[in-house]
């Protein structure tokens, strides 16, 4: 019983193909079998928010997730957002506004502001806090990245309105 | 801490899963959205031998109308519910309570069918599921049955589920002109399950209760109808005096347990507020 088994997704839009046991999460796949040590691992149980991906575009803990689940499917994680520039500029405002202290919860900030703005939308400071509701911060207090999401969700707009 | 090892299969129809399952000397589980079962995985308070991947089954997918009902496939992702359309139109007690349902990241993989499967006591699905009068759709190697939303839970975390069997899908009676709904809960956290929750599915009309089903959670083992109050109600408008006193019957019929951060008492007392602007909604229509 639990032998390995051969899947094969993409990750940051690179085919991977991989023998993985099945009770690999996705979290351990990306942070020791490919060395994707962006996509951090807290509580592995779904609470903290540190192990956010993208799964076929939408946020998702790697944590709670089996890699074998994830066969067939885009894994998205802070390195691909970072590569393909998606979220230059949400990471110029964290830095700006010091919207983190140590790091260790900012890729998943970052994945699930990434998954807040991705409609267009403008969201209000309550519908961002709700929003990161699953994201824990044990430095900043929070302030400073409901800040940093707000004025990139404006400089979204101005942007948009500019090139119209 | 890890899961322990396991087999993992993914069926390409619900026959084989439920084949599969038989096979597996019920050391099997299914898994759905995971966002309840794998965490139960690593804390190592289940341990099957044997995974069963439903997740992307295509029986289980989809919301339609028909006959009369919304047909939510088991595996519609709590996203889904909140995006959705058809479910804002024909179940807008879904729609209200979705946003309720965890954390956004949650709702991307977390089922309905599993929700309901799960039937924590504090979940809003299950709660809702039961206001609603909703159906059961379940597959079994026997064969198809439905079951009522108020025949299907039957203590904690306990439905009416034999081994092996799969919510296929979950049928709600659509919504009608004189259809009013509301739901709320009271919790710590945005996302954190409720220290009380409840949903009210209601016709109405001229101002007239014609029929109301009440449904609370987090008030004891399963999700609770409060029948003595909608008895209270039916018939009535809905002044002031009439949901003091209907305040007033949930205070009797209510037996919430407690725990270490809510004793029964104070829980009874938000049960009250809740069930109190719930009913000031539905009389706004708001
Ligand atoms: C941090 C956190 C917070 C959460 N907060 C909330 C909350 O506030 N409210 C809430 O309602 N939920 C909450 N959840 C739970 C979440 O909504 C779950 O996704 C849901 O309850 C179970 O759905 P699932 O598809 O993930 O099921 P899984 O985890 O895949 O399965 C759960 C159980 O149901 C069985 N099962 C699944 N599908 C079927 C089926 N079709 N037929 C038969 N059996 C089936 C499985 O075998 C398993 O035993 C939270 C979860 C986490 C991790
Ligand atoms: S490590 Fe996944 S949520 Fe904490
Ligand atoms: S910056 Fe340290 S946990 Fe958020």
């Amino acid at each position: 019983m639990s032998g390995k088994v051969a899947i094969s997704l993409t990750v940051n839009g690179e085919t991977i193909e991989a023998l993985v046991a099945p009770r690999t999460t996705l979290a351990d796949f990306l942070r020791q079998d490919i060395q994707l040590t962006g996509t951090h691992t807290g509580c592995e149980m779904g609470v903290c928010g540190a192990c956010l991906v993208l799964l076929d575009d939408r946020p998702v803990h790697a944590c709670l997730m089996f890699a074998v689940q994830a066969d067939g499917c885009a894994v998205e994680t802070i390195e691909g957002l970072t590569h393909r520039r998606a979220i230059d500029d949400l990471q110029k405002v964290f830095h700006e506004r010091n919207a983190l202290q140590c790091g260790f919860c900012t890729p998943g900030m970052l994945v699930s502001a990434y998954g807040i703005l991705a409609s267009g939308g403008e969201p209000d400071r309550d519908g961002i806090r709700d929003a990161l509701s699953g994201n824990y911060c044990r430095c900043t207090g929070y302030e400073a990245i409901v800040d940093a999401i707000e004025m990139t969700a404006r400089q979204r707009r101005q942007h948009r309105e500019e090139e119209a | 801490m890890k899961a322990r090892a396991f087999d993992y299969m993914r069926p390409k129809c619900v026959q084989e899963a439920l084949e599969a399952f038989a096979s597996a000397d019920g050391d099997a589980s299914y898994i759905a959205g995971g966002q309840s079962l794998v965490p139960a995985l690593a804390l190592r308070l289940q341990a099957p031998g044997l995974l069963i991947d439903i997740a992307r089954l295509d029986e289980l997918r989809g919301l339609s109308i028909v006959d009369g009902h919304l047909r939510i496939g088991a595996t519609t992702r709590h996203c889904e519910i909140l995006g959705s359309n058809l479910v804002r139109e024909h179940a807008p007690l879904l729609a209200k309570a979705a946003p309720f349902v965890a954390h956004p990241a949650i709702r991307n993989k977390g089922t309905f069918g599993g929700s309901l499967a799960l039937a924590d006591p504090a979940s809003e699905f299950p709660a809702m599921a039961l206001a609603l009068d909703a159906i059961i759709e379940i597959a079994s190697v026997e064969g198809s049955r439905r079951v009522g939303a108020g025949d299907f839970f039957i203590d904690l975390y306990e439905t009416a589920l034999q081994p092996g069997e799969i919510i296929t899908a979950v049928h709600v009676p659509v919504a009608t002109v004189k259809t009013r709904t509301a739901f709320d809960e009271l919790a710590r956290r945005r996302g954190d399950y409720a220290i009380v929750g409840a949903g009210i599915d209601a016709q109405m009309q001229g101002g007239f209760v014609e029929r109301m089903r009440i449904a609370f959670l987090s008030v004891g083992p399963t999700p609770v109808r409060v029948s003595a109050v909608e008895a209270a109600l039916t018939g009535r408008q809905l002044t002031p005096e009439a949901i003091r006193q209907a305040q007033d019957v949930l205070g009797t019929e209510l037996d919430p347990a407690g725990d270490e951060h809510t004793p029964p008492k104070m829980r009874r007392h938000l049960a009250r507020v809740l069930l109190g602007r719930l009913l000031g909604r539905l009389e706004a229509n708001v």
